[in-house]
Protein backbone atom coordinates (compact mmCIF):
# COMPACT_ATOMS: atom_id res chain seq x y z
CA UNK A 1 0.00 0.00 0.00
CA UNK A 2 1.64 3.45 -0.83
CA UNK A 3 1.34 6.07 1.95
CA UNK A 4 -0.27 8.93 0.69
CA UNK A 5 0.99 12.72 0.37
CA UNK A 6 4.77 11.75 1.01
CA UNK A 7 5.29 14.58 -1.44
CA UNK A 8 2.52 16.64 -2.70
CA UNK A 9 0.83 18.49 -0.40
CA UNK A 10 -2.68 17.25 1.05
CA UNK A 11 -5.48 19.68 -0.60
CA UNK A 12 -7.42 19.90 2.63
CA UNK A 13 -4.30 20.93 4.73
CA UNK A 14 -1.94 22.47 2.51
CA UNK A 15 1.27 20.48 3.58
CA UNK A 16 2.51 17.27 2.89
CA UNK A 17 1.57 14.58 5.63
CA UNK A 18 5.05 13.67 7.39
CA UNK A 19 5.52 18.03 7.81
CA UNK A 20 2.03 18.42 9.68
CA UNK A 21 2.52 15.05 11.76
CA UNK A 22 6.16 16.25 13.13
CA UNK A 23 4.81 19.52 13.62
CA UNK A 24 1.80 18.17 15.64
CA UNK A 25 4.66 16.22 17.44
CA UNK A 26 6.66 19.14 17.94
CA UNK A 27 3.18 21.02 19.81
CA UNK A 28 3.33 18.20 21.80
CA UNK A 29 6.86 18.75 22.62
CA UNK A 30 6.58 22.28 23.81
CA UNK A 31 4.03 21.05 26.43
CA UNK A 32 6.42 18.34 27.72
CA UNK A 33 9.84 21.17 27.76
CA UNK A 34 7.02 24.10 29.00
CA UNK A 35 5.69 22.10 31.89
CA UNK A 36 9.63 21.54 33.24
CA UNK A 37 9.67 24.83 32.35
CA UNK A 38 7.08 25.85 34.54
CA UNK A 39 7.93 23.67 37.63
CA UNK A 40 11.30 25.57 37.19
CA UNK A 41 9.42 29.28 37.81
CA UNK A 42 7.02 27.68 40.51
CA UNK A 43 10.60 26.29 42.60
CA UNK A 44 12.80 29.22 41.60
CA UNK A 45 10.01 31.39 42.72
CA UNK A 46 9.29 30.22 45.56
CA UNK A 47 12.40 29.33 47.03
CA UNK A 48 13.74 31.25 50.12
CA UNK A 49 17.20 31.40 47.65
CA UNK A 50 18.16 30.35 44.68
CA UNK A 51 21.58 29.56 43.79
CA UNK A 52 22.87 31.90 40.28
CA UNK A 53 24.28 29.28 37.85
CA UNK A 54 27.04 30.69 37.17
CA UNK A 55 28.37 29.66 40.69
CA UNK A 56 27.66 26.30 39.90
CA UNK A 57 28.14 25.61 36.17
CA UNK A 58 30.34 26.01 33.64
CA UNK A 59 29.54 28.76 31.27
CA UNK A 60 32.63 28.55 28.72
CA UNK A 61 31.42 25.07 28.23
CA UNK A 62 28.19 25.62 28.05
CA UNK A 63 28.81 28.25 25.83
CA UNK A 64 30.84 26.24 23.30
CA UNK A 65 27.69 23.64 23.43
CA UNK A 66 25.59 26.90 22.33
CA UNK A 67 27.61 27.58 19.35
CA UNK A 68 28.34 23.96 18.65
CA UNK A 69 24.05 23.13 18.63
CA UNK A 70 23.46 26.51 15.84
CA UNK A 71 26.51 25.59 13.55
CA UNK A 72 24.72 22.21 13.84
CA UNK A 73 21.24 23.53 12.89
CA UNK A 74 23.26 25.49 9.85
CA UNK A 75 24.17 22.69 8.67
CA UNK A 76 21.41 20.58 9.09
CA UNK A 77 19.33 23.31 6.96
CA UNK A 78 22.06 23.34 4.33
CA UNK A 79 21.95 19.22 4.18
CA UNK A 80 17.92 19.87 3.23
CA UNK A 81 19.35 22.56 0.46
CA UNK A 82 21.72 20.57 -0.87
CA UNK A 83 18.79 18.12 -1.51
CA UNK A 84 16.83 20.81 -3.06
CA UNK A 85 19.41 21.48 -5.12
CA UNK A 86 20.35 18.43 -6.76
CA UNK A 87 23.49 17.14 -4.61
CA UNK A 88 23.51 14.13 -2.81
CA UNK A 89 27.24 14.47 -2.31
CA UNK A 90 26.46 18.03 -0.58
CA UNK A 91 23.79 16.40 2.05
CA UNK A 92 26.18 13.64 2.90
CA UNK A 93 29.07 16.29 4.07
CA UNK A 94 26.36 18.73 5.64
CA UNK A 95 24.51 15.97 7.02
CA UNK A 96 27.58 14.08 8.43
CA UNK A 97 28.75 17.44 10.12
CA UNK A 98 25.49 17.46 12.15
CA UNK A 99 25.44 13.83 13.56
CA UNK A 100 29.52 15.03 14.34
CA UNK A 101 28.32 18.33 15.96
CA UNK A 102 25.81 16.57 17.70
CA UNK A 103 27.60 14.10 19.03
CA UNK A 104 30.39 16.75 20.00
CA UNK A 105 27.95 18.17 22.00
CA UNK A 106 27.15 15.06 24.33
CA UNK A 107 30.43 14.26 24.54
CA UNK A 108 31.16 18.21 26.31
CA UNK A 109 27.82 17.84 28.39
CA UNK A 110 29.65 14.65 29.39
CA UNK A 111 32.48 16.31 30.26
CA UNK A 112 30.37 19.09 32.62
CA UNK A 113 28.69 15.92 33.69
CA UNK A 114 31.27 14.39 35.61
CA UNK A 115 32.99 17.58 36.69
CA UNK A 116 29.50 17.95 38.91
CA UNK A 117 29.61 14.09 40.23
CA UNK A 118 33.22 15.44 40.83
CA UNK A 119 32.56 17.84 43.14
CA UNK A 120 29.52 15.42 44.61
CA UNK A 121 26.70 17.43 43.03
CA UNK A 122 24.19 15.25 42.13
CA UNK A 123 20.08 15.43 41.43
CA UNK A 124 19.48 14.96 45.03
CA UNK A 125 21.63 17.34 46.06
CA UNK A 126 19.62 20.35 45.73
CA UNK A 127 16.24 21.63 43.76
CA UNK A 128 18.47 23.58 41.72
CA UNK A 129 21.03 20.83 40.44
CA UNK A 130 17.35 18.45 40.60
CA UNK A 131 16.00 20.99 37.77
CA UNK A 132 19.47 21.36 35.86
CA UNK A 133 20.15 17.36 35.07
CA UNK A 134 16.49 17.01 34.75
CA UNK A 135 15.95 19.86 31.78
CA UNK A 136 19.70 19.44 30.32
CA UNK A 137 19.35 15.51 30.62
CA UNK A 138 15.81 15.49 29.03
CA UNK A 139 17.37 17.55 26.10
CA UNK A 140 20.69 15.40 25.76
CA UNK A 141 18.11 12.32 25.27
CA UNK A 142 16.46 14.62 22.49
CA UNK A 143 19.91 15.05 20.95
CA UNK A 144 20.81 10.83 21.16
CA UNK A 145 17.41 10.60 19.55
CA UNK A 146 18.79 13.61 16.88
CA UNK A 147 21.34 11.54 16.46
CA UNK A 148 20.12 8.27 15.39
CA UNK A 149 17.30 9.34 13.01
CA UNK A 150 19.84 11.46 10.70
CA UNK A 151 22.47 8.83 11.17
CA UNK A 152 19.73 6.31 9.53
CA UNK A 153 19.00 9.44 6.67
CA UNK A 154 23.18 9.45 6.28
CA UNK A 155 23.17 5.90 5.93
CA UNK A 156 20.78 3.50 4.97
CA UNK A 157 18.08 5.28 4.54
CA UNK A 158 20.02 7.40 1.95
CA UNK A 159 19.00 4.74 -0.61
CA UNK A 160 15.47 6.71 -0.69
CA UNK A 161 17.34 9.39 -2.97
CA UNK A 162 17.87 7.10 -6.22
CA UNK A 163 14.14 6.25 -6.32
CA UNK A 164 12.22 8.99 -4.79
CA UNK A 165 14.34 11.96 -4.47
CA UNK A 166 11.18 14.69 -3.50
CA UNK A 167 10.26 11.97 -1.02
CA UNK A 168 13.87 12.06 0.54
CA UNK A 169 14.45 15.54 0.54
CA UNK A 170 10.72 15.71 2.39
CA UNK A 171 12.13 13.57 5.13
CA UNK A 172 15.20 15.28 5.95
CA UNK A 173 12.99 18.80 5.78
CA UNK A 174 11.15 16.87 8.71
CA UNK A 175 13.93 15.73 10.38
CA UNK A 176 15.31 19.21 10.15
CA UNK A 177 12.39 20.29 11.77
CA UNK A 178 13.02 17.80 14.86
CA UNK A 179 16.24 19.15 14.95
CA UNK A 180 16.21 22.95 14.45
CA UNK A 181 13.36 22.46 17.79
CA UNK A 182 16.02 20.63 19.74
CA UNK A 183 18.45 23.34 18.94
CA UNK A 184 15.57 25.87 20.21
CA UNK A 185 15.14 24.30 23.40
CA UNK A 186 18.85 24.81 24.01
CA UNK A 187 18.46 28.68 23.56
CA UNK A 188 16.54 28.83 26.60
CA UNK A 189 17.64 26.67 28.42
CA UNK A 190 21.32 28.40 28.30
CA UNK A 191 20.20 31.78 29.96
CA UNK A 192 17.84 30.25 32.24
CA UNK A 193 19.91 27.88 33.70
CA UNK A 194 23.51 29.06 33.29
CA UNK A 195 23.14 32.76 33.31
CA UNK A 196 20.57 33.39 35.93
CA UNK B 1 15.45 20.58 -10.17
CA UNK B 2 14.55 23.49 -12.52
CA UNK B 3 16.80 26.22 -12.49
CA UNK B 4 14.33 29.09 -11.29
CA UNK B 5 14.49 26.76 -7.49
CA UNK B 6 17.92 26.55 -7.24
CA UNK B 7 18.54 30.18 -7.88
CA UNK B 8 15.73 30.69 -5.28
CA UNK B 9 17.37 27.99 -2.63
CA UNK B 10 20.76 29.62 -3.45
CA UNK B 11 19.40 33.25 -2.16
CA UNK B 12 17.75 31.36 0.69
CA UNK B 13 21.32 29.79 1.50
CA UNK B 14 22.81 33.52 1.71
CA UNK B 15 19.66 33.93 4.22
CA UNK B 16 20.86 31.27 6.20
CA UNK B 17 24.44 32.43 6.54
CA UNK B 18 23.37 35.72 7.51
CA UNK B 19 21.01 34.41 10.38
CA UNK B 20 23.77 32.22 11.69
CA UNK B 21 25.81 35.10 11.94
CA UNK B 22 23.48 37.09 14.01
CA UNK B 23 22.85 33.89 16.46
CA UNK B 24 27.00 33.73 16.81
CA UNK B 25 26.37 37.72 17.76
CA UNK B 26 23.49 37.22 19.87
CA UNK B 27 24.80 34.60 22.15
CA UNK B 28 28.07 36.56 22.54
CA UNK B 29 25.81 39.66 23.62
CA UNK B 30 23.86 37.48 26.21
CA UNK B 31 26.73 35.87 27.57
CA UNK B 32 28.95 39.00 28.05
CA UNK B 33 25.66 40.51 30.14
CA UNK B 34 25.49 38.04 31.91
CA UNK B 35 29.28 38.85 33.33
CA UNK B 36 28.06 42.44 34.25
CA UNK B 37 25.89 40.40 37.17
CA UNK B 38 22.28 42.82 37.00
CA UNK B 39 19.34 42.91 39.03
CA UNK B 40 17.50 39.88 38.98
CA UNK B 41 14.83 40.71 37.01
CA UNK B 42 16.45 42.86 34.89
CA UNK B 43 19.05 40.37 33.80
CA UNK B 44 15.93 37.53 33.21
CA UNK B 45 14.36 40.01 30.92
CA UNK B 46 17.28 40.49 29.20
CA UNK B 47 18.31 37.42 28.47
CA UNK B 48 14.95 35.67 27.82
CA UNK B 49 14.18 39.07 25.28
CA UNK B 50 17.96 37.99 23.51
CA UNK B 51 16.52 34.23 23.92
CA UNK B 52 13.58 35.11 22.08
CA UNK B 53 15.06 36.72 19.72
CA UNK B 54 17.01 33.98 19.11
CA UNK B 55 14.27 31.46 19.11
CA UNK B 56 11.91 33.65 16.79
CA UNK B 57 15.17 33.53 13.67
CA UNK B 58 15.94 29.98 14.18
CA UNK B 59 11.92 28.99 13.61
CA UNK B 60 11.27 31.96 10.83
CA UNK B 61 14.55 30.95 8.89
CA UNK B 62 15.41 27.30 9.38
CA UNK B 63 12.09 26.38 10.05
CA UNK B 64 10.88 28.01 7.43
CA UNK B 65 7.84 29.33 9.35
CA UNK B 66 8.40 32.69 7.91
CA UNK B 67 6.24 31.06 4.63
CA UNK B 68 4.32 28.16 6.35
CA UNK B 69 1.00 27.40 5.39
CA UNK B 70 -2.25 28.23 7.68
CA UNK B 71 -2.71 25.08 8.64
CA UNK B 72 0.31 25.23 10.70
CA UNK B 73 0.18 28.83 12.21
CA UNK B 74 -3.00 27.33 13.49
CA UNK B 75 -1.30 24.35 15.27
CA UNK B 76 1.43 26.60 16.32
CA UNK B 77 -0.74 28.99 17.90
CA UNK B 78 -2.88 26.88 19.84
CA UNK B 79 -0.15 25.60 21.12
CA UNK B 80 1.30 29.05 22.38
CA UNK B 81 -1.86 29.77 24.01
CA UNK B 82 -1.21 26.85 26.27
CA UNK B 83 2.09 26.97 26.64
CA UNK B 84 1.27 31.09 28.11
CA UNK B 85 -1.42 29.24 30.27
CA UNK B 86 1.75 26.74 31.62
CA UNK B 87 3.75 29.92 32.00
CA UNK B 88 1.21 32.07 34.34
CA UNK B 89 0.32 28.28 36.47
CA UNK B 90 2.76 29.37 39.32
CA UNK B 91 1.42 32.82 39.15
CA UNK B 92 -2.18 31.63 39.74
CA UNK B 93 -0.59 29.71 42.59
CA UNK B 94 0.46 32.36 44.60
CA UNK B 95 -2.77 34.75 43.29
CA UNK B 96 -4.56 31.64 45.64
CA UNK B 97 -2.67 31.76 48.24
CA UNK B 98 -3.38 35.65 48.18
CA UNK B 99 0.17 36.52 48.31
Amino acid sequence: MEIPYTVDPRPDTGVYNAKLGVWLFLASEVMLFGALFSSYVLLRVGAVSWPHGYEHLNIPLATVNTVVLITSSVTMVMAWASLAMGSLKRFRIFMGSTVALALVFLVIKGFEYAAKFEHGLYPSGSTFMAIYFTLTGLHALHIVGGIIVNSYLLGPGSRMWRTQPARFTNRVEVAGLYWHFVDLVWIFLFPVLYLL
Amino acid sequence: MDTANAEAIRKTVRVYITVFVALLGLTIITVTISTFHLETPVAITVALLIAAVKGSLVAAYFMHLISEKKLIYAALGLTAVFFLALMFLPVSHYADRGL
